[in-house]
């Protein structure tokens, strides 16, 4: 229990630090050897518990408690603060509703409740803590020298908010933390509202009017599921008389009619966490933050927490039809309107964000399944999309920072001008969306697990969304493998904190494809077997170590097969007319004048555009929400 | 399926499909020259083109386009082997994917506005078939009760006799895998209608080899895809399987030879309507049928 307790306080002891480092080196200093700590130490307890069962740390505490409520109100203080100051009047009543529902439920409802483990750890969380602890510490490092490079680019005289930044994102992993080893569903609570806020602070980092926007969107759609969280604990509370995250799912999956409402209202909350339609704006907005601020959000951290909460909740879902519903079908749609969407994107951080809410869809229609084989294929969905993700944002960060874009069009000739670079994201890109690879081997039993539920929609969705996926990373892929003339390399000044960072981030890329199958025998499965006593698994292992070995043979040519220099005549390209200089790609034309040959990729805006589909599904996702809040509360006993 | 099993099968599918598959491009040269009122060339001509091919200086934009062509060519064969030795329909689907990408990778590499053109279409012809290719696995499982090939040996009736609409949808989307008129946009090989060269507008020598040899690879596999629909417990079923394989053989020939190109609308609205009606409604009949 103690390196639970460590791994929660640790990273808010550092932040608070950061908060006062103003110098430069020292900053460095304390990030790289806590984001050291953390790493090591998330690896150490996932090891030391290795293939455990549930198993639950009696600890109460009343002054952990207050310490909750206080942050609690804390939080809705400085949403209203910002609420005010920045005249948005939703923010400012959610804020005021939530302040007023906790401190009621507080007083009233809670007070009387005992919870005595207050902390566990299960398979699911130790695999989650490895994402927290290794993924994000390790873009905490990363934003070492990306802020430096972006404090560089900031106009003269503009304010250092590093510390601010940094203490955000430590007090992020804290809260991370909390959130997956908390029994005790209102610490829960608070851990989430805490990730809400942070993520607000960092979105609107810039102070820019469109990342305050953006900002504002994201703290009231998250607001909206928190407070479905805190309706979810009053009815557990007034109902259940327990706040035990463990008691309330053995009481739902023993009773599935009577946690209707709850399980409703918590799955709603997860789907506004992870930024499922028709709540995906959020997630879109948050482009504007400075870059690890897009990683963190996207690949270890916020939306994972959302993930987390449903997969949890899976078990419950199995046997209870509205909630599953509700989830099954939001996150299939958006799996499948953000995958088209993703398609018409050529910036990089939006097709990275589409495909994020795309994949978390699948995470989340997976969760809603709720079979073991189902649980087995999000809980690889998770640890490959956190690593993949989280890889390619930094290597579009570094881009960004040294080509001067983060459109697609502009990453042409990266082979040559960043190879190294270019090689990691193409590893990354391959890794979303290629067989052998990770994410592939999850998706592929995710299908077998809807083949053999006979969900006959989400077959359907999930070919077609597929292909979608196929089209936009493959294009991507090619505009990055492109190479014409010898192109100056200009990566020899990429800060050495964001190369140790990407190096990792692909290693363990590497390492998890690799060791696929150690993986789900000594981790997924042993949490699939403690839910649910049985093993789930849809892939042979003979398939798996297939799978494996192929991964390996591509990364091998990939950094090593690939762009040696060979004895082969060289040619021009064909470019119908008499070439004038064919690196440059220009030939004399019909005038005997100079023309370029370029192509670019294709985008489909007239059938996958944003303004086509985003309505479709905006509209059928709200339709589904709402009509499963209805049936539930048509369920709860005593209403009707 | 052991590993022991899919190497095995590999090697024999690298050694037999190439020899089947050139004479298989040798008949449909002929037979086309026929429709068209020619004699055509002599049966092994693509293996004479081949081998001249190979003969080539060793010529290219770039070092790492052939690279990637060798993977797409590797892992066709591995696709194959693990389709033949009766290993899981799904990962020889996923695996034969890697190849095209591999594929499509390489013309990109060369950064020729030709290739490239070819290189997105190649794209769009694989978002356009990929559904339907999904579905077509997911109904054999469905019909068969395992993903695993080697599985249609157990059965009392061929999966036919459930899965003929998903058949039908495949047929359909059959005429991209092969590369065949109206649906040959990225690559074709009737001269009057490509612009260039399509993907492989860079390629030449033995790269090109690679790539003609990967054809012969790929066609067999996909013939195999179909031949599986018509096997079952009864060893005469491979007869009929070959039989309706080269049925449908002709029938693309057929195809090839008396439609136009289409535009890419066209290509992927229709490739994914089919998939929709075809794959849809087969599996939701398969998966609800027993509760009827």
């Amino acid at each position: 229990m103690a390196m639970l307790g460590f791994l929660i306080l640790f990273p808010l002891v550092v932040a608070g630090v950061l908060l006062v480092v103003r110098n430069n080196r020292a900053r460095n200093a304390i990030v790289g050897a806590s984001g050291l700590v953390i790493g090591v130490a998330s690896i150490w307890l996932a090891v030391s518990y290795l293939g455990a069962p549930w198993v639950q740390f009696e600890f109460y505490s009343p002054t952990v408690d207050y310490v909750c409520m206080a942050v609690s109100v804390l939080i809705a203080v400085a949403i209203l603060y910002f609420g005010i100051k920045y005249k948005n009047v939703w923010a400012c009543v959610l804020a005021t509703v939530q302040l007023v529902g906790s401190l009621v439920f507080e007083f009233a409802f809670a007070h009387g409740i005992l919870v005595t483990e207050g902390l566990y750890l299960d398979s699911l969380s130790l695999l989650m803590a490895f994402i927290i602890g290794v993924i994000g510490s390790g873009i905490c490092v990363y934003a070492l020298g990306y802020m430096e490079d972006f404090q560089a680019h900031e106009p003269e005289g503009a304010k250092d908010r590093r510390p601010t930044f940094f203490a955000l994102m430590f007090a992020f992993l804290s809260a991370m933390f909390f959130i997956v080893f908390s029994n005790n569903m209102l610490w829960l609570f608070t851990g989430w509202e805490v990730t809400t806020v942070c993520s607000f602070l960092l979105i609107g980092y810039t102070r820019t009017d469109e990342a305050i926007k953006n900002a504002f969107r994201q703290i009231i759609m998250n607001l909206l599921g928190g407070i479905a969280f805190l309706g979810a604990l009053y009815v557990c509370a007034i109902q259940f008389n327990t706040l035990s995250f463990l008691e309330f799912l053995q009481i739902g999956v023993q009773n599935p009619t009577l946690v209707v409402l709850p399980v409703t209202a918590l799955a709603f909350a997860g789907l506004t966490k992870a930024a499922q339609m028709p709540f995906h704006t959020w997630l879109l907005g948050a482009m504007v933050a400075p870059t690890p601020t897009s990683a963190l959000l996207h690949s270890s951290t916020m939306v994972k927490a959302g993930v987390f909460l449903l997969v949890k909740l899976a078990p419950v879902m199995l046997v209870c039809t509205v909630p599953a519903v509700m989830v099954v079908l939001v996150g299939g749609l958006t799996f499948l309107f953000c995958s088209f969407m993703a398609i018409s994107q050529s910036n990089a951080k939006r097709v990275l964000a589409y495909s994020t809410i795309a994949n978390l869809g699948l995470i989340v229609a997976c969760a809603g399944v709720g079979t073991p084989e189902a649980v087995w294929a999000a809980a690889f969905l998770v640890l490959f999309h956190a690593i993949a993700k989280s890889l390619l944002f930094l290597c579009v960060g570094t881009a960004e920072h040294h080509i001067g874009s983060r459109d697609i069009e502009d990453m042409d000739l990266l082979f040559e001008r960043m190879p190294r670079l270019a090689r990691f994201m193409m590893l990354g890109i391959m890794v979303m969306f290629i067989a052998p690879f990770g994410m592939l081997v999850a998706k592929w039993a995710t299908l077998v697990s809807f083949a053999d539920t006979g969900q006959v929609a989400l077959i359907v969705i999930l070919g077609f969304g597929s292909a979608a996926t196929f089209m936009f990373w493959a294009k991507w892929l090619g505009k990055l493998s492109g190479i014409a003339a010898e192109r100056e390399n200009v990566e020899t000044t990429v800060h050495p904190s964001e190369w140790i960072a990407i190096v990792i981030m692909a290693v363990l890329v590497v390492l998890c494809c690799v060791l696929l199958p150690f993986i789900s025998s000594y981790v997924v499965e042993p949490y699939v077997y403690s839910v649910y006593a049985t093993l789930g698994q849809d892939i042979s292992s003979t398939n798996l170590w297939i799978a494996s070995i192929l991964t390996a043979f591509v990364v091998i040519v990939l950094f090593a097969g690939v762009g040696r220099r060979s004895k082969a005549k060289k040619a021009d390209v064909y470019l119908a007319g008499v070439g004038r200089n064919n690196a440059e790609r220009t030939f004399t034309n019909a005038l005997s004048g100079e023309s370029t040959a370029s192509a670019r990729n294709w985008y489909l805006e007239g059938i996958f555009g944003e303004r086509r589909i985003s309505p479709i599904g905006t509209a059928m996702c709200s339709v589904v929400i709402v009509v499963a809040f209805a049936a539930s509360a048509v369920a709860l006993p005593g209403l009707f | 399926m052991s590993m022991l099993a899919i190497l095995i099968g590999t090697l024999a599918f690298a050694l037999v499909a190439p020899v089947l598959g050139c004479l298989l491009a040798g008949v449909d040269r002929i037979v086309s020259a026929r429709m068209q009122g020619r004699v055509g060339p002599p049966l092994l001509q693509p293996y004479y083109d081949v081998r001249k091919l190979i003969e080539k200086d060793n010529v290219s934009v770039n070092s790492t386009e052939g690279v990637y062509v060798t993977c797409a060519l590797v892992f066709a064969i591995i696709a194959g082997g693990i389709f033949f030795s009766g290993g899981n329909l799904l990962m020889c689907v996923f695996v034969i994917t890697l190849s095209s990408l591999f594929f499509i990778v390489a013309a990109y590499s060369t950064r020729s506005p030709y290739a490239e053109i070819g290189a997105n279409r190649e794209t769009l012809q694989v978002m356009a078939y990929e559904p339907m290719v999904l579905f077509m696995a997911v109904a054999f499982y469905l019909a068969a009760g395992t993903f695993d090939t080697a599985g249609v040996f157990e059965l009392g009736t061929p999966v036919i006799a459930t899965i003929w609409l998903v058949f039908l949808g495949f047929l359909f989307v059959l005429t991209i895998k092969l590369r065949k008129s109206p649906f040959d946009l990225s690559y074709s090989h009737h001269a009057h209608q490509e612009i260039v060269k399509g993907i492989t507008t860079e390629m030449s020598g033995k790269t090109l080899a690679k790539v003609e040899i990967m054809h012969w690879y790929e066609n067999i596999l996909f013939l195999g895809w179909i031949g599986l629909f018509f096997v079952w417990g009864n060893p005469f079923s491979l007869i009929l399987a070959v039989a309706v394989v080269l049925l449908v053989y002709f029938l693309e020939i057929w195809i090839d030879n008396n439609f136009a190109r289409v535009k890419w609308q066209a290509l992927l609205k229709s490739a994914w309507i089919v998939a929709l009606v075809a794959g849809g409604v087969n599996i939701a009949v398969l998966t609800f049928l027993p509760y009827l």
